[in-house]
């Protein structure tokens, strides 16, 4: 029978999460399983419909499991949008504090929603879709586990929607970009150790003699987000049928575990992650080597070495001891080159292969994401400096420096390889259209430059207004006088959210269109085609 | 698949290996690179000598500068009291109003009393002290309480209607919904509104002020120019704690609000409270 262990064992599921939503200790709890019995009730009722009492076709095994990497690129611009529409409702939150609408969607319960929104649903989903994309095609290997990657696709899903209705029903760990509680974060640990599985599994059974980098940098960022997930959410419940937990960490120990994952996060998922991606899609889409094996190979071990001790820097001038904050700087500052050495890479691999920047836009959108990539790695060692992170912590240059990285190098990255495996993963011959990737180029990277400017300075603004003191001694603004300086910023920075929210809409239409199986009747782009001369 | 390959474009031979289409080429690691990673961790090495930074197994290295944050924050903070010092012992031992007659002195405590005012007093009073719905605007004359410094120090020591303590400044107005008419409540807010205003219904000023007179005359005064002793607002300037117009002083009568404010003394202590005064004073309508 098709689905018929798929459809007990998620019944069995659906049954427990309706049990805990009546036995549950509190009402947000209660409220929170009622959503998970709603989902995988659904998720059964949508199975059942499908199924079928003959015998299931048998499957071509011989050919790439390309189904769930399908699923997985439309997940990516589904989230990609909405992660990204929230963003800039905060944005106007903080801009128009009457927006806040108590108590679901205030700024405390949206702000985790937008990061996780981005990072993990729409940044995990990228990750989740080209790693499966790349490492079957550089394994020349079906991908390992059968059914496996169907359960990794859609168990990810559900953590995503567990995350974000936990959210808004005002259930959290209150650690930063680890907000969910022990119970979702018991479920992601499975998912994520069946992803594991599916991709070390795929690795083994290759039929290349070498590894390719970038599953090289796709596995550090599993196996690492693996650990950092495990140790930092280390907690005990109050109880099994309710929502609270209680951190293993205490006081400082518990900051430094926080950042220490928040950091990697960064470093892991932000940046090996999609340095993985960058390794297979620049090369692929310009058509040209790699620039340096050797450079690829130390730049990776480097990263590995150095990321993992950098977390400190974002604890400075803290509880936390003085030689702590030291090393976490000093490691910030080694992490410089190693950082770069991506950058190069990714760049120089288009020596022979520049010209493609008149003529294809999503060669323009990679470059532009690698170009950010090397700005907000340079731009964090400077920051991680004691002295410069005493005027830029805590204010708005944080936040512009997390967005030009994530804007910048996660966004831009993850459209170009959006745009690259579409048509392939629905055999269309190419997209629906090129200029509107072109409307996306231009709008992405104008929103990050408005976005990050405008962060720069209210940032710096912030910074010196609150350490600004008179000749008596005495400090001239009142926090409130900080915040009112920082309102003309505020609006601005959501015009720049706007338009990079409107880019990635044009996009999921041109993927909508092209998975349709359109092609829009458009100019070629200038250049691309020799431009016809008259016989000599 | 590995086989030897030299990249057309560049010229440069590649590692033979391919995946997928994709080559490697052999290039060496840029010079630049590796000398400004070189120079990073050389950086990184002297940085944590001269700083604390290696943990051993009671207590991490201190670092050859002998530097720790906690101490250099000492450092900072007695250097700052010491450059207030002369000042801060001044102030304790003088009165409010010698303090204000000093020019020096006086400079000083409206700086120190500013910067007191922007983390205290800014939620209710607004960061240029200009009030909101009742809570006082502190730049005009119009005093409650007297706006003399001493008066000043005397409502910010110990609050408003503060029960805790036993020395704030104590006034409750009845709600004249239990004693009047609602009509004379209509009249006396007319007539009360045309000692600063016009009024919709002219006909209600005569009444109202003999209802005025029976009823208000004890705590406002014969002309309705207050009585700071009792915390009696002036009724005859366009001023006004919550709102103009008749109604909503006819509201106010029939069952007036009563504010309260914090006293300040066991927060802040005699010198900052002084020093608060002063500044407060100085914000233009201190009499």
């Amino acid at each position: 029978m098709k689905f018929g262990t798929e459809i007990v064992v998620l019944s069995l599921f659906a049954f427990a999460a309706l049990v805990a939503a009546g036995f549950g200790v509190e009402g947000p709890f209660r409220q929170h399983m009622g959503v998970l019995f709603f989902a995988v009730a659904g998720f059964t009722a949508i199975l059942l419909r499908n199924t079928d009492f003959k015998p299931a076709a048998p499957i071509d095994t011989s050919a790439y499991m390309d189904g769930p990497i399908r699923y997985g690129a439309i997940a990516t611009v589904f989230w990609g949008v909405v992660g990204m529409l929230v963003g800039v409702i905060i944005a106007l939150q903080l801009a128009y504090p009457h927006l806040n609408i108590q108590p679901w969607f205030n700024f405390g319960r949206l702000r985790p929603l937008h990061t996780s929104g981005v990072v993990f649903a729409f940044g995990g989903n990228a990750l989740l879709c080209t790693s499966l994309y790349v490492v079957q095609r550089t394994c020349r290997a079906r991908l390992f586990g059968g059914k496996l990657a169907w359960f990794v696709f859609w168990g990810y899903q559900l953590f995503i929607v567990m995350a974000a209705t936990g959210y808004l029903l005002g259930i959290t760990e209150a650690r930063e970009y680890a907000e969910p509680e022990w119970y979702v974060d018991l479920w992601l640990t499975i998912v994520w150790v069946a992803y594991l599985i599916l991709f070390l599994g795929t690795i083994l059974k290759r039929k290349e003699p070498h590894i390719y980098v970038a599953n090289w940098f796709y596995l550090s960022f599993i196996v690492t987000i693996a650990m950092l997930h495990v140790v930092n959410n280390l907690s005990m419940p109050a109880s099994f049928l309710g929502s609270k937990s209680y951190s293993a960490f205490s006081g400082v120990q518990d900051a430094l575990t926080q950042w220490w994952y928040g950091h990697n996060a960064v470093g892991f998922f932000l940046t090996a992650g999609f340095l993985g991606m960058m390794y297979y899609f620049v090369p692929k889409q310009a058509n040209r080597p790699v620039y340096s094996y050797r450079l690829s190979i130390v730049h990776f071990w480097a990263i590995i070495f150095l990321y993992i001790w950098a977390g400190p820097h974002h604890l400075h001038y803290t509880a936390l001891p003085d030689w702590a904050q030291t090393l976490g700087m000093a490691f910030s500052i080694m992490l410089w080159m190693p950082s770069w050495g991506g950058m190069i890479n990714g760049l120089m691999t288009l020596s022979g292969a520049w010209d493609k920047l008149r003529t294809d836009p999503i060669i323009r959108m990679m470059v532009m994401a690698v170009a950010f990539y090397g700005m907000s790695t340079f731009e964090g060692p400077i920051m991680s400096i004691k002295t410069v992170n005493s005027l830029s912590h805590y204010t708005d240059w944080t936040i512009g420096h997390v967005h030009s990285g994530a804007l910048g190098w996660v966004g831009m990255i993850s459209f170009g390889a959006i745009y690259y495996m579409v048509p392939k993963l629905w055999n269309r011959e190419r997209l629906y259209s090129l200029r509107l990737v072109t409307w996306h180029f231009w709008l992405a990277t104008l929103g990050i430059v408005v976005y990050a400017a405008v962060m720069w300075v209210s940032g710096i603004m912030q910074g010196l207004m609150w350490r600004e003191y008179d000749e008596q001694g005495f400090l001239v603004y009142s926090f409130a006088e900080t915040v009112a300086a920082m309102h003309p910023f505020y609006v601005m920075r959501a015009i720049g959210g706007a338009m990079y929210l409107t880019g990635a809409l044009l996009m999921a239409w041109n993927v909508t269109m092209t998975i349709l199986g359109h092609q829009r009747e458009e100019q070629p782009m200038p250049g691309s085609e020799p431009a016809l001369r008259p016989a000599e | 698949m590995s086989s030897e390959h030299i990249d057309e474009v560049s010229g440069i031979s590649t590692t033979g290996h391919e995946w997928d289409g994709i080559r490697e080429l052999n290039n060496p690691l840029p010079r630049w690179w590796v000398i400004t990673f070189y120079i990073t961790v050389a950086w990184a090495v002297a940085y944590t000598i001269a700083y604390p930074a290696w943990p051993m197994l009671s207590s991490a290295t201190k670092g050859v500068l002998g530097y720790s944050s906690r101490n250099a924050v000492k450092i900072e903070l007695a250097a700052a009291e010491a450059a207030k010092g002369k000042y801060v012992a001044a102030i304790q031992q003088k009165t409010v109003s010698e303090i204000a007659a000093d020019d020096a002195l006086r400079e000083f405590a409206v700086a120190a009393g500013g910067a007191t005012f922007k983390v205290n007093c800014v939620q209710c009073h607004g960061s240029g002290a200009q009030g909101s719905k009742g809570f006082p605007n502190l730049n005009d004359d119009d005093w409650l309480w007297g706006g003399t410094t001493e008066q000043i120090q005397q409502t910010i020591a110990h609050g408003i209607r503060f029960a805790s303590d036993p020395d704030t400044r104590q006034s409750e107005m009845p709600p004249f919904g239990d004693i009047i008419t609602p009509e004379q409540i209509a009249q006396v807010g007319a007539y009360v509104a045309s000692l600063s205003g016009k009024v919709q219904d002219a006909s209600l000023i005569e009444p109202g002020a003999k209802v005025f007179a029976e009823n208000c005359v004890a705590c406002h005064g014969d002309n309705a120019k207050g009585n700071k002793e009792l915390g009696a607002p002036n009724l005859t300037d366009a001023i006004w704690l919550y709102a103009p117009g008749e109604t909503a002083i006819a509201v106010q009568v029939r069952a007036p609000k009563h504010g309260v404010m914090p006293a300040w003394i066991g927060r802040l202590g005699e010198t900052k409270v002084k020093e608060l005064a002063v500044y407060v004073h100085s914000l233009g309508g201190g009499e």
